[in-house]
């Protein structure tokens, strides 16, 4: 047995493997910010004032923060975390109305030169509290209460960023939807959930007749298999009518009760309506960027649409495209290796811990890091319309680089901390 | 504790499907597609042409005739326009708002990130003006390059002149030409295009995002710099042509000389003619507009399209098949009663001189000498009957350059007409004979010659029997080639003995007493030659002069024709000696001068073409002679209108 004494020792049983993968993962964001922000007529002297010398700054700076995270008590978490939800909550109003207005969004709060983003923190605060809730009550999820409660921790952050508006930071909340799914929620929840948003989405993009016809294609063949059950049979006949329904329904809502303006936006974030200047040519620029990167990549700082600024918002949200092209399909194999070594990594380390307090927030820090890395990558190659959110660990910026790093550390500190009861 | 356990896998399972998913489309346009590649090698790489000089003409003492002006285009790139002061703008390139928006549109529809042409040619000082305020005026760049200048504004016809291409010339060209680039449309600028345009240079460079340049690809090593075209030097005496113009000033017609050794033209006149510089620049299309309203057709070339009775200047030709086929010899006489007279026909004589023979028949141009030998030519025993007699004279006098193109080196030469004798046989169905084609033995009837052809047949004459086929480029490039069609002998199968005794009556009639033009007599050099008066239906006669000089060694070959100016004596034959004395001895004793000066001031135009008369007949081919000349023709000298008196002294 391991002693208290050793346990609470700063570094004794923190996860090593994770925070090299880590690091690899911020020093990958380096180089390739570096490459994204290289101007080959100016002098090559680093410099902190340029963005790629900020990034070591915000780097080496999260690290300490990581770190120092590791020095607090793993219990300080698990007490606090009605407070520290509140707090981002309220931060999430105070941002409504002091904040900065960027790009539409009024996402920010300037402090000094640096600014904080309430819709970052929020993050760990509502992982924070859902891990609280169900460590505290241990709730039935199967049952409607339970999944009420958990519902609202979830969707007051979402409507807070709704009025920003931040689109992209508010579809993030919904990865929250796989924990409470390992904590019970029943599956078919996720599947009918998921269900009606594909179907949403589908029905803006494909003829109505195509769609229906595959609906019943799909319920069709379904049937066929079950034919000796005739209960599920009966069940596959609703679903496939209900599906259907609900396209027009859908289509009812979407045509008639939304606002034209909020009609355009989701257009716009779908890719239904482009603008050649707008995100339609952001994405092409993208593609066509990681696409000429080919097998083996053009090689560092030689990737021209990264160099003559073919790539809009490169260093942040299209990072990835500075990878793809420079670094060619192996460089993009590396990085999506290590992502998926890194959230598997986590989830096992989660499944590890004696308290459910320390599981249901790990299972929260994974898959938030999935929802940005899919959805990020993603848009970068044109499968999933533009959702503005940054590649964690990579994407340029302190805000994002900060919160996703405190995220990760405080998991590895009740990780650490995981023969100890919260 | 639980089976919530195996969620793990399905979320982990979850993870692991994406990642492939992402992994699968990154292959898709990585690796197994090269279309985003192509995509971005087109994103940053522009290929900048740099357009290359245009060769440059010389005359045969290599001045030039046709140089480069630098010359400033300002291009304009749409999308990087920014809001600026149009009317400062429009102040300096010196155009209006009207022109300033339908310039601005044309370019926009061309291209919003590609540059193009805004405002062509603008002068260097407007240039210089210009390029100071550039910098107010964002996604407009100036781009130089070269047109044409003709510094003695001589030789139009000869010269020619380029234009931008057309879509068709592009489409022609199978894209060799892009549009802004221009051709030679007529002239040597035409003819010789391909040598002349040079090669266009490109520069592969990198653009960025907001198009602005990134330094060259690939270290410039598919790079290629323009390569200026290949200069010519003509065979045209710069000083020949221009005395040739001024003398010609306000007269219809041509004067073509050529250098019987080599067949290079000295002299190549074509008038009305035009200054060639109009056709440059931005009101070439104005300009041209304006030149097609002279009534005198400025852009015929008429030494090579213009199509006239060869007259009595063909006479010599009847002597010499004559005395090659053994018909007559040189002390053959016939008697001239002045008229000749063959069934229903009367060819008329100016003269009664009995019994007249070879030499003096030429001289004096007698009509009837020439039937009767064309005569004994087609009723030669030799032949079954007498069209297949006329077909083997119809062959021998082709072999002088008649009926046929002569291939000289400018495009729209034209044949001449000379026809055979299915055609006659076709028209008159088979009863016809000699008396029925007797016009062509005086060179008149169905028969048409164009100045090039006729300075021709004197280039043989002075050649004893061959020619050198006409041509103005003497030496092409840096190593002088010419082509081989320029150096090869044409022999018209006439023994050259047989030209002695037809040069002694062509030198009778400038030097002898009895000859047509002896008033154009040149003191010390032996000039052989022959009147020609030929008839125009549709006004006064034109004035013909065909000859050679110096009767041995010949050194230029000539042809002048001034239209409906009267006898051969008149005006032709002393323009001619001019000519021929400028070129053999350099320069004119000062009595030439002025007679030189009193020709200049002469004006002999037709009166402008009544309105709405056409003839019926549109092709040219099938009309009577001198088609040429347009209209009933009058004639004025200096400021009356009476006939004008044959050469005056000038004091
Ligand atoms: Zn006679």
């Amino acid at each position: 047995m391991i002693n208290q004494q050793n346990s609470n020792r700063f570094f004794f049983n923190v996860d090593w493997i994770t925070i090299l993968i880590y690091v690899a993962l911020c020093g990958i964001g380096f180089v390739n910010i570096y490459a994204s922000i290289y101007n080959p007529e100016e002098s090559t002297v680093f410099n902190f004032t340029t963005n790629y010398g900020k990034q070591l700054i915000f780097i080496i700076t999260g690290l300490v923060l990581g770190l120092s995270i590791l020095l607090l008590d793993a219990k300080f978490f698990s007490i606090f975390s009605p407070i520290i939800y509140g707090v981002t909550m309220l931060l999430l109003i105070v941002v409504l109305v002091v904040g900065r207005n960027v790009g539409g969004n009024q996402a920010w709060i300037p402090i000094g030169s640096f600014r904080l983003q309430p819709s970052e923190l929020a993050k760990f605060g509502t992982a924070l509290l859902l891990a609280r809730y169900i460590s505290s009550f241990n709730p039935k999820l199967n049952t409607l209460k339970p999944v009420l409660i958990a519902a609202l921790i979830i969707v007051i952050p979402m409507c807070l960023i709704m009025l920003q508006p931040d689109a992209g930071s508010m579809l993030v909340f919904l990865s929250f939807m796989f924990p409470l799914y390992r904590e019970g929620l029943p599956g078919y929840l996720l599947v009918v959930f998921w269900g009606m948003v594909l179907l949403f989405i589908l029905n803006l993009f494909l003829a109505p007749w195509v769609l229906i016809s595959s609906i019943l294609a799909i319920g069709g063949l379904f049937i066929y298999f079950n034919k000796k059950k005739q209960q599920r049979m009966i069940m596959i006949g609703v679903i496939t009518f209900a599906a259907i329904g609900y396209l027009f329904i859908a289509k009812v809502i979407f045509e008639n009760v939304l606002q034209p303006h909020q009609r355009t936006r989701i257009e716009l974030i779908l890719g239904l309506k482009t603008d050649p200047k707008g995100a339609g040519y952001n994405v092409n620029q993208s593609k066509i960027a990681i696409g000429s990167g080919q097998l083996t990549g053009r090689g560092f700082l030689e990737g021209t649409q990264t160099k003559y600024g073919y790539v809009p918002e490169q260093s942040t949200d299209f990072i990835f495209s500075t990878i793809g092209e420079e670094w060619g399909f192996v460089g993009c194999f590396v990085v999506i290796a290590l992502y998926l070594f890194l959230l598997l990594r986590v989830i096992n380390l989660a499944e590890r811990q004696r308290s459910s307090f320390s599981r249901v927030y790990g299972y929260c820090v994974a898959c938030i890091i999935f929802f940005h890395v899919f959805i990020n990558i993603g848009m970068t190659i044109g499968i999933i319309p533009v959702i503005g959110i940054p590649l964690p660990f990579i994407s340029y910026g302190g805000s994002s680089l900060w919160s996703f790093t405190v995220l990760l550390f405080i998991f590895l500190k009740l990780d650490s901390n995981r023969m100890g009861f919260i | 504790m639980d089976n919530l356990f195996n969620r793990k896998y399905t979320i982990q399972g979850l993870f692991i499907v994406i990642g492939l998913i992402l992994l699968g489309t990154l292959f898709y346009i990585q690796v197994a597609t090269d279309k985003y590649f192509i995509s971005a090698e087109s994103n940053v790489l522009r290929k900048i042409y740099t357009f290359p000089a245009r060769g440059v003409i010389f005359d045969r003492n290599e001045k030039a005739l046709a140089q480069n002006e630098a010359v400033y285009d300002l291009m304009v790139i749409p999308n990087q326009v920014k809001r600026f002061d149009t009317a400062a703008l429009c102040r300096i390139i010196n155009i209006d708002m009207e022109r300033f928006n339908r310039n601005f549109n044309k370019a926009s529809a061309q291209s919003r990130y590609q540059p193009s042409i805004f405002e062509r040619q603008l002068s260097i000082q407007v240039y210089a003006t210009l390029s100071e305020q550039l910098s107010r005026f964002p996604g407009f760049f100036v781009q130089s390059r070269t047109i044409r200048h003709y510094p003695d504004s001589v030789a139009a016809h000869f010269l020619g002149y380029i234009k931008e291409v057309t879509k068709l010339d592009i489409q022609n060209s199978e894209g060799y030409y892009r549009s802004g680039d221009y051709i030679g449309k007529s002239g040597v600028e035409k003819s010789y295009e391909t040598l002349l345009r040079g090669e266009r240079g490109v520069v592969n460079m990198l653009y960025d995002a907001r198009n602005v340049p990134k330094g060259s690809y690939a270290e410039g090593r598919f790079d290629t710099a323009a390569v200026s075209g290949d200069r010519l030097i003509s065979s045209l005496d710069l000083n020949l042509q221009k005395l040739g113009e001024e003398l010609m000033h306000n007269k219809v017609g041509s004067i073509v000389a050529i250098e019987p050794a080599s067949g290079e033209i000295l002299t190549f006149v074509s008038s009305p003619s035009y200054d060639p510089n109009l056709m440059v620049g931005r009101n070439q299309g104005n300009n041209y507009m304006e030149l097609l309203k002279n009534p005198n057709r400025v852009f015929n070339i008429r030494p090579i399209q213009g199509y006239y009775s060869p007259g009595s200047s063909f006479k010599p030709l009847d002597a010499l098949l004559g005395l090659q086929e053994g018909v007559i010899d040189p002390n053959t006489t016939f008697n001239c009663p002045g008229y000749f007279k063959v069934g229903g026909h009367t060819v008329k004589c100016e003269h009664v001189d009995g019994n007249i023979a070879l030499r003096k028949g030429l001289a004096r141009s007698c009509n009837t000498y020439a039937c009767y030998v064309f005569q004994k030519l087609l009723t030669q025993r030799k032949f079954p009957n007498q069209r297949v007699a006329y077909d083997a004279w119809q062959k021998m006098v082709k072999k002088f350059g008649l009926g046929e193109k002569l291939g000289i080196d400018l495009p729209s030469e034209r044949n001449g007409r000379l026809y055979d004798a299915a055609y006659y046989s076709g028209k008159y169905s088979k009863y016809w004979n000699y008396g029925t084609v007797i016009s062509l033995a005086i060179g008149q009837g169905e028969m048409d010659a164009t100045p090039l052809q006729m300075a021709n047949i004197m280039a043989i004459i002075a050649n004893r029997g061959y020619y050198i086929k006409p041509h103005l480029v003497k030496a092409i490039g840096k190593n002088r080639v010419i082509k081989k069609e320029y150096v090869k002998r044409n022999y018209v199968d006439v023994e050259a003995r047989h030209f002695e005794s037809v040069i002694d009556g062509m030198q009778d009639a400038v030097n002898a007493p009895w000859g047509t033009a002896i008033q154009s007599r040149i003191d010390g050099i032996l000039m052989c030659g022959k009147t020609g008066t030929v008839q125009n239906p549709r006004g006064k006669n034109h004035s013909v002069f065909i000859g050679f000089a110096p009767r041995d060694n010949p050194k230029i070959a000539i042809a002048v024709i001034v239209e409906n100016a009267g006898y051969g004596s008149t005006y032709a034959a002393p323009m001619a000696s001019y000519i021929a004395e400028q070129y053999l001895r350099g320069q004119l004793p000062k009595n030439k001068l002025a007679e030189v000066e009193w020709m200049k001031k002469q004006v002999i135009l037709p009166a402008p073409p009544k309105p709405k008369v056409k003839p019926k007949a549109k092709d040219t081919d099938s009309v009577a002679p001198a088609t040429a000349a347009p209209a009933p023709a009058q004639v004025t000298t200096n400021n009356t209108t009476t006939t004008s008196t044959p050469i005056p002294p000038p004091q």
